[in-house]
């Protein structure tokens, strides 16, 4: 009689393949064995969004939770009030103005640079690019001392042309991947474009430009991610707190010599992770495709 | 004739297509002018600077030849202590990030649905890795009553003070740096669904297993992603700075005083932009050798699809 019920339950599926190796179970232990390890890598993140949102006892007695017992939103306008009388309203405008600045001079030089290295002949061409290429290998404290020394001559420090400047002439990084990007557009298009009377101008602006958008939507995020996130050269420069990027005033709000409010702390820095979460969700088909062909094409 | 000349001068044209110096450097003018302001001038006069001792505050400085080549190599024990920090970083950080790259870029490797969703997790600790708020948040974790000691606690294990001994401190960072594999990871993404399926299929047919496959078939066609991801992070691994700066400050006993940092400390809160300069200096060389050795030795063990040769 027992001998026939296990046949009889298998009926539907296929008899031969031991139950462990059944595309449902293959499937469901992929599926928790996957999502476990992402849960660990987001945890640290989730840990910080949820200390947030903590009294200040639960900081220390409730650590290992992600979710607050009792929500506390209070830790933000303490973190926002900022310190030495100046709010994250001044940072995050700074951070604000420098990000989308800084990103629009780079973005747009490059993409012209890009396009004078890929579709326009001129001597040393070649040369310039190998050298553009090198540069991408540069430490910055080779090139960073002389011009401090210089722009402290002009009297620029704790402004923001130090900053600004020399992005005027793109990003290596960006020209390169934009440079991938143009060479995958049909030369055709330029023809069509110079037998109508186009001059090179005329097709970049004209022909190249408008098919450039997702590489220069690509570059414009990697941009504002690593302006926002930018420490060193604003660090050495912007000296005083009314001028500081959100970067540079949670280092000073977070010094364990002086602050001692966890929760708003956490606060800050949660929110100065904001920006960059937003656009990572709205765009993340862009960032994986702009880092996955230019890592492959290099 | 009318016609040839016509055709001949259309022909010139065509073949001229593109060639024009004067609209060339107009369009990468803002790229030349940058280079020659803020990398070229700069690297020279900071070569020029290594040899002087030049300080910012007095403004003043002289020619004293290999004098900080000297003190640095000979009798700077900072210096010491911060190239090996440095090293002992890249050694365990570089190769422990490509791992788990290459690891999670397999797993994630199936037509499975949900892959895009896994795909956004992993990456998203990359994108946030280098702030500021992620470095606090850090030193916040591994303080004495932080979260992991917290967590150990609960096990009844005492964790150890792990940013002040110097045999941890150096391992908080490392786990930092090797939790960000987001881009290796995406790049191998990549790299692994460009290797043609035949070859796992003929493979299987023969009787290979999956470690067989994995090491004839995956690794080997890996190699020029391999190659690539490992100069990209050995070059930023040489670089670190902000999360040393934030987490260790370089404590304890200087484990973490990485390069970059030292290099920041005595040009920018001591002043003495000369010998910083001369350190910059070493640093590129170093970087340019190795560079240079990780392409050498690409000949080796990097395999091109025979057709394309080096890319």
């Amino acid at each position: 009689m027992a001998v026939v019920d296990p046949p009889a339950r298998s009926a539907g599926t296929r008899p031969s393949i031991p139950w462990h190796r059944q595309p449902a179970a293959r499937s469901l232990f992929y599926h928790g064995l996957v999502a476990l390890a992402a849960l660990i890598m987001l945890y640290p993140i989730l840990w910080l969004v949820g200390s947030s949102f903590k009294p200040p006892d639960e900081i220390w007695t409730n650590q290992t939770a992600i979710l607050p017992i009792e929500p506390y939103p209070q830790n933000y306008p303490n973190g926002w009030a900022g310190f030495g009388g100046i709010s994250f309203a001044t940072f995050y405008r700074n951070s604000l103005f420098y990000a989308t600045l800084g990103t629009l001079l780079s973005v747009s030089a490059s993409a012209a640079v890009a396009y004078g290295f890929a579709r326009v002949r001129f001597r040393g061409r070649r040369l310039w690019f190998a050298i553009m290429l090198l540069t991408l290998m540069l430490p910055t404290q080779v090139q960073i001392i002389p011009q401090y020394i210089v722009f402290k001559q002009l009297g620029w420090l704790n402004t923001f042309y130090p900053l600004l400047l020399p992005r005027i002439g793109g990003s290596a990084f960006f020209i390169f991947m934009i440079i991938q990007f143009i060479r995958s557009i049909p030369v055709d298009l330029d023809e069509a474009a110079m037998i109508d009377g186009a001059n090179k101008i005329g097709i970049f602006l004209r022909v190249i430009l408008p098919q450039l958008t997702p590489a220069i939507i690509t570059a414009a995020i990697f941009s504002f991610y690593w302006t926002w996130d930018e420490f060193l050269v604003p660090l050495i420069y912007l000296n005083s707190p009314e001028l500081y990027l959100v970067s540079l005033a949670l280092r000073t709000f977070s010094d364990p010599s002086g602050q001692t409010d966890w929760g708003a702390i956490f606060a800050m820095s949660a929110l100065s992770l904001l920006p960059v979460f937003v656009i990572f969700i709205a765009f993340q088909r862009y960032l994986v495709e702009g880092i996955s062909t230019t890592g492959l094409k290099g | 004739m009318a016609s040839a000349t016509l055709t001949k001068a259309k022909r010139s044209q065509r073949s001229n297509f593109g060639q024009d110096n004067l609209v060339g450097y107009l369009f990468i003018g803002p790229w030349l002018a940058a280079f020659f302001l803020f990398t070229l001038i700069p690297i020279t006069v900071s070569l020029a600077l290594s040899f002087t001792d030049y300080n910012i505050l007095s403004n003043s400085g002289d020619f004293i030849g290999l004098d900080n080549f000297q003190r640095m190599f000979f009798e700077d024990r900072r210096y010491a202590r911060s190239v090996n920090a440095t090293l002992n970083y890249v050694v365990f950080a570089v190769p422990l990030k490509l791992v788990f790259a290459l690891g999670v870029a397999m797993l994630l490797n199936t037509g499975r649905r949900g892959v895009s969703v896994y795909r956004a997790a992993f990456y998203a600790p990359s994108i946030v890795g280098g702030s500021i708020a992620v470095a606090v948040m850090w030193r916040e974790i591994f303080g004495n009553d932080g979260l992991v000691n917290f967590t150990l606690g609960l096990l009844g294990i005492e964790g150890p003070n792990w940013l002040g001994r110097p045999e941890t401190a150096i391992w908080t960072l490392i786990i930092l740096a090797a939790w960000q594999f987001g881009s290796p990871m995406l790049i191998f993404l990549a790299g692994l669904k460009n290797i043609p399926r035949h070859l796992y299929e003929s493979a299987e047919i023969d009787g290979a297993n999956a470690l067989q496959r994995f090491l004839r078939i995956t690794l080997p066609m890996l190699t020029p992603i391999i190659f690539f991801n490992l100069i990209m992070q050995l070059i930023s691994g040489f670089m670190v700075f902000t999360q040393a700066f934030i987490v260790t400050q370089g404590r304890p006993l200087d484990t973490t005083l990485f390069y970059a940092l030292y290099v920041y400390r005595r040009a920018f809160e001591l002043n003495e932009m000369g010998y910083a300069s001369a350190m910059a200096w070493v640093m590129l060389m170093v970087i340019a050798l190795l560079t240079a050795l990780v392409f050498r030795s690409s000949s080796y063990w990097v395999h091109y699809e025979s057709d394309e040769g080096p890319a």
